[in-house]
């Protein structure tokens, strides 16, 4: 029902733009991805100044444990593969999605939650780890912004995986008409985004932090 | 933990007489508001045609409406500060004790920053811009609607501090260590935190809307360099607003992190470092300011071409001029805190950039007086206030450069001659901009002028109050007297005191002319009809509408080839012309999801401040759930039919004609 009326709300839009000699109507899934790039700059931003604010206070460590005594890059290795390979998986989700293949864009986005839960479900573990062992982020400013960084980052994750199970339930009721499309381009942004965030995580905070 | 969080009934402050004759006045203005609205039946209208409207014209006067409300709430406060200071000289403990004048100061830097001048810029930048490039609305009408009520949220939070609780002590900027739970253990730094969030993202959302709709949404033919000079200032500012907000956002998230879960970002002990905060909110705060003052400058850009009866002088070097403040805006941060005590060669950086601003603004003050210069300039309201900030925002410059010396600053720092230059520039900068601005653009949203008597009676004031109440305060920085003082012991400070009290009691009277120049205005609304749409003979396609606009802005978009597009219109008998037949135009549907989740989000913040955790989350899931369920809503759209634009069409450009030919 609701894929009807919007089919008909499209071929509607069709039928104004060529009858107007200017373009009154125009294309507004284009503004919408540009709108949400635009956005994202914008969050780029927040983690930046996360990552300022880490860059000054990760020395304090105020007599505590220091970046080399806590991280565990293989663990994290790990936890960055799950991630880096989903952007791939999104990829191809994409590929399907601008195919037009529901069964397979709706495959591709599973597994790509899959390894985006994989990826929250290790951060979890690492940061409840930390915290039972006495090192959560009341003690010492280095712990606050370390855990402040990594918890922004993951709490984008955790939203992008909402908003990939309600994409799903969209798929699966409506198929891939445009708007759909548009939308998934956007989650597709913000999936790839997130991604070069955690290069950046995984650069600043675990490698340099480890050496 | 309690089911009511930190609530009491001691949080409402009955023991303080000013508080409660405040409640008890907002209490029966707010019962007569409702009682006279639905004597007269109008919840139907303020639902239908206000509050749930996505149209940019009417959000545009809500933001307006909000920012003149808080500027009676945040000058009410000034006078409180000016009267106390006047009064507790010699020793005297005045009438406000520290704890209540505290926050009233506070409350004065919050309110007129962030719901007051910036409500006011939004709402003239959404009433104007999208016509002056041609577009029937903004790209994205929902998300403008709940940028709306995000700021009213934050608004709304801000006056409920009044009843219950108390506001943040720490001084607007709210620095640590003071701001955090050891030194500040009320709810006041609390209610700042989440005002400021909620109007931030506000104000966040707002300019990626207006960035969209100016890349994208521009008027055939209307290349950038093509577009009217309001809609580049504004253009600026919004880049300086997505680029700068975020790091508020940022900031107020570690001050809350601090506050609520133990982090130790900015205190004093466990390695925390209260410089960043300060770093970090002056990189916002910092172009914050340009973000008010720049539209103000195309404002009276505009002002000047258009009273002049000319093209503006220098258009594309005010445009690089704008780029250049803008950009230079990121790059001045530290001279807030030269005494942080940072190496001579940061301070002489972070003083030079400062001084460098000079130029751009001096370009742009040149431009201003080159397109007076053999002009006939008429002098009506709006130009009044633009020649009052020439002459009032070049001292307030002038004492900027004074201040950006960094071995001066060490001197005058924290005194009240900073405080001096900055209500120099933003009053006299960005205030009387909006001013100038709400006068001129005043016919165009309401469809009459405004009493050029009354305005006139207005402007004298408020500039003659502000010499009066400001410059004195600059004397008083010299004396030593520093900021945020609640009585003073010095009897040569005294004089000053007082005339500054008397300059504030002037500017009271130039407010409440303008309260009477809008009951006069709305009174004689048929004598000061404005039926052709284009009352000061405008040059840019605000002008080519309606007063009020149609609600689809422009039966037909306009194709443009020239910077003035309305005036080469009317040059080549473009004008008012109705067409035969009209194609359907595609308009958004009004939507109550955006006061949903404003009201959601309050409830969200209220719960924060008073750690009521379970309404805190219901309150935040209310608002994702009422945000996704409009994101899924597939019926947001209608079409205008063609013959209610031509019978629309037909009526305006024949009064149009007519009071062209009058």
């Amino acid at each position: 029902m609701s894929t009807l009326s919007a089919d008909l709300a499209s071929t509607n839009v069709d039928a104004v733009s060529t009858h107007d000699d200017h373009h009154d109507h125009h294309d507004t899934s284009g503004d919408t991805v540009f709108g949400f790039w635009l956005y994202l700059m914008t969050d780029c931003l927040l983690f930046a100044s996360f990552f300022a604010t880490y860059a000054v206070l990760f020395m304090n460590t105020a007599g505590g444990v220091s970046g080399k005594d806590i991280f565990e890059l293989d663990f994290v290795a790990v936890e960055t593969a799950a991630l880096l390979l989903s952007s791939i998986t999104f990829g191809f989700a994409m590929i399907a999605a601008q195919g037009q293949k529901k069964a397979l864009t709706l495959a591709w986005l599973l597994v790509t939650f899959c390894l985006g839960a994989v990826f929250i479900g290790m951060e979890i573990y690492e940061f409840h780890h930390l915290i039972v062992n006495g090192h959560g982020p009341q003690h010492s400013a280095f712990l606050s912004s370390f855990f402040a960084l990594v918890g922004l980052h993951g709490l984008h994750v955790t939203a992008g995986l909402i908003w990939m199970t309600i994409m799903m339930i969209e798929v699966v009721r409506r198929g891939l008409g445009k708007a759909t499309v548009t939308r998934l381009s956007c989650l597709s942004l913000f999936w790839h985004f997130l991604d070069i965030v955690w290069i950046c995580v995984f650069t600043v905070v675990y490698l340099m932090g480890a050496m | 933990m309690s089911f009511l969080g930190k609530i009491t009934l001691d949080a409402i402050p009955l023991h303080d007489p000013i508080l409660v004759v405040t409640m008890i006045g907002i209490a029966l203005g707010g019962l007569i508001l409702l009682g006279l609205i639905t004597k007269y039946k109008k919840w139907g209208v303020l639902w239908h045609g206000w509050i749930t409207s996505v149209d940019h014209k009417r959000l545009g006067v809500m933001y307006i409406i909000l920012a003149l409300i808080m500027l009676f709430r945040g000058f009410s406060d000034a006078i409180l500060m000016r009267s106390q200071l006047a009064l507790a000289t010699n020793g005297s403990p005045g009438y406000l004790p520290p704890e209540h004048y505290d926050q009233i100061f506070t409350a004065h830097g919050v309110i007129m920053i962030i719901f007051m001048a910036m409500p006011f810029m939004v709402g003239l930048m959404n009433i104007i811009l999208p016509l002056q490039i041609g577009a029937r609305d903004v790209a994205f009408p929902f998300l403008n609607n709940l940028s709306f009520w995000l700021t009213a949220s934050g608004a709304i939070l801000m006056n409920i501090s009044l009843v219950f609780g108390e506001f943040a002590k720490t001084g607007w900027v709210a620095y640590p260590p003071l701001s955090e739970l050891t030194f500040s253990p009320g709810v006041g730094v609390d209610y700042y935190i989440w005002a400021l969030q909620i109007s931030g993202l506000g104000t966040l959302l707002t300019s990626v809307n207006f960035l969209v709709t100016v890349f994208k949404m521009r008027a055939p033919g209307m290349t950038l360099m093509k577009m009217p000079i309001f809609t580049w200032t504004c253009t600026w500012a919004n880049i300086l607003i997505a680029a700068s907000f975020p790091i508020l956002t940022a900031v107020l998230a570690m001050l809350t992190l601090d506050r609520y879960m133990d982090f130790h970002f900015f205190t004093n002990d466990l390695g925390g470092n209260s410089m960043m905060y300060i770093n970090l909110f002056w990189a916002w705060g910092h172009p914050e300011v340009y973000i008010l003052v720049l539209p103000a400058f195309g404002i009276f850009s505009e002002i000047i071409s258009t009273f002049t009866g000319k093209r503006l002088f220098g258009y594309k070097s005010m445009i690089y001029a704008s780029g250049a403040i803008s950009i230079l805006g990121f790059v001045v941060w530290l001279h807030h805190f030269f005494t942080m005590g940072s190496s001579a060669n940061v301070n002489a950086f972070f003083g030079v950039m400062t001084m460098i601003i000079a130029v751009p603004t001096g370009v742009k003050l040149f431009n201003w007086l080159f397109t007076i210069y053999r002009g006939r300039l008429r002098i009506t309201v709006p130009v009044l206030w633009t020649l009052g900030f020439m002459v009032t925002f070049t001292i307030g410059g002038m004492t900027g450069v004074l201040l950006a010396i960094p071995g001066a600053d060490y001197v005058l720092h924290n005194s009240l001659f900073l405080i001096a230059h900055f209500h120099n520039t933003i009053i006299g900068g960005a205030v009387f901009g909006y001013l100038a601005g709400f006068a001129f653009w005043f016919p165009k949203a309401m469809g009459f002028k405004l009493n050029e008597k009354w305005g006139k009676v207005s402007f004298w004031c408020w500039i003659v109050g502000f010499f009066v109440a400001f410059m004195p305060l600059y004397v008083l920085g010299f004396l030593g007297m520093t900021r945020r003082l609640n009585h003073t012991n010095t009897p040569e400070w005294n004089f000053w005191l007082y005339l500054a009290a008397v300059g504030a009691i002037i500017i009271m009277f130039g407010i409440i002319a303008q309260v009477i120049q809008l009951y006069v205005s709305f009174r004689d609304r048929e004598a000061l009809d404005d039926e052709t749409g284009d009352p000061w003979n405008g040059h840019t396609l605000e002008w080519a509408t309606a007063s009020p606009p149609q609600a689809y802005n422009f039966a037909v978009i306009p194709h443009v080839d020239d910077i003035d597009a309305w005036t080469d219109m009317k040059e080549k008998g473009q004008a008012y012309i109705t067409k035969s037949s009209y194609s359907p135009i595609h308009m958004p549907k009004n939507t109550s999801a955006g006061v949903l989740m404003g009201a959601a989000l309050t409830i969200f913040c209220f719960a924060m401040v008073w750690h009521i955790w379970w309404l805190a989350g219901a309150g935040l899931i209310g608002a994702i759930a009422v945000f996704i369920k409009r994101c899924y809503c597939n019926d947001v759209d209608y079409y205008v039919q063609p013959d209610e634009i031509l019978e629309t069409e037909q009526a305006f450009n024949l009064s149009g004609r007519e009071g062209v030919k009058a």
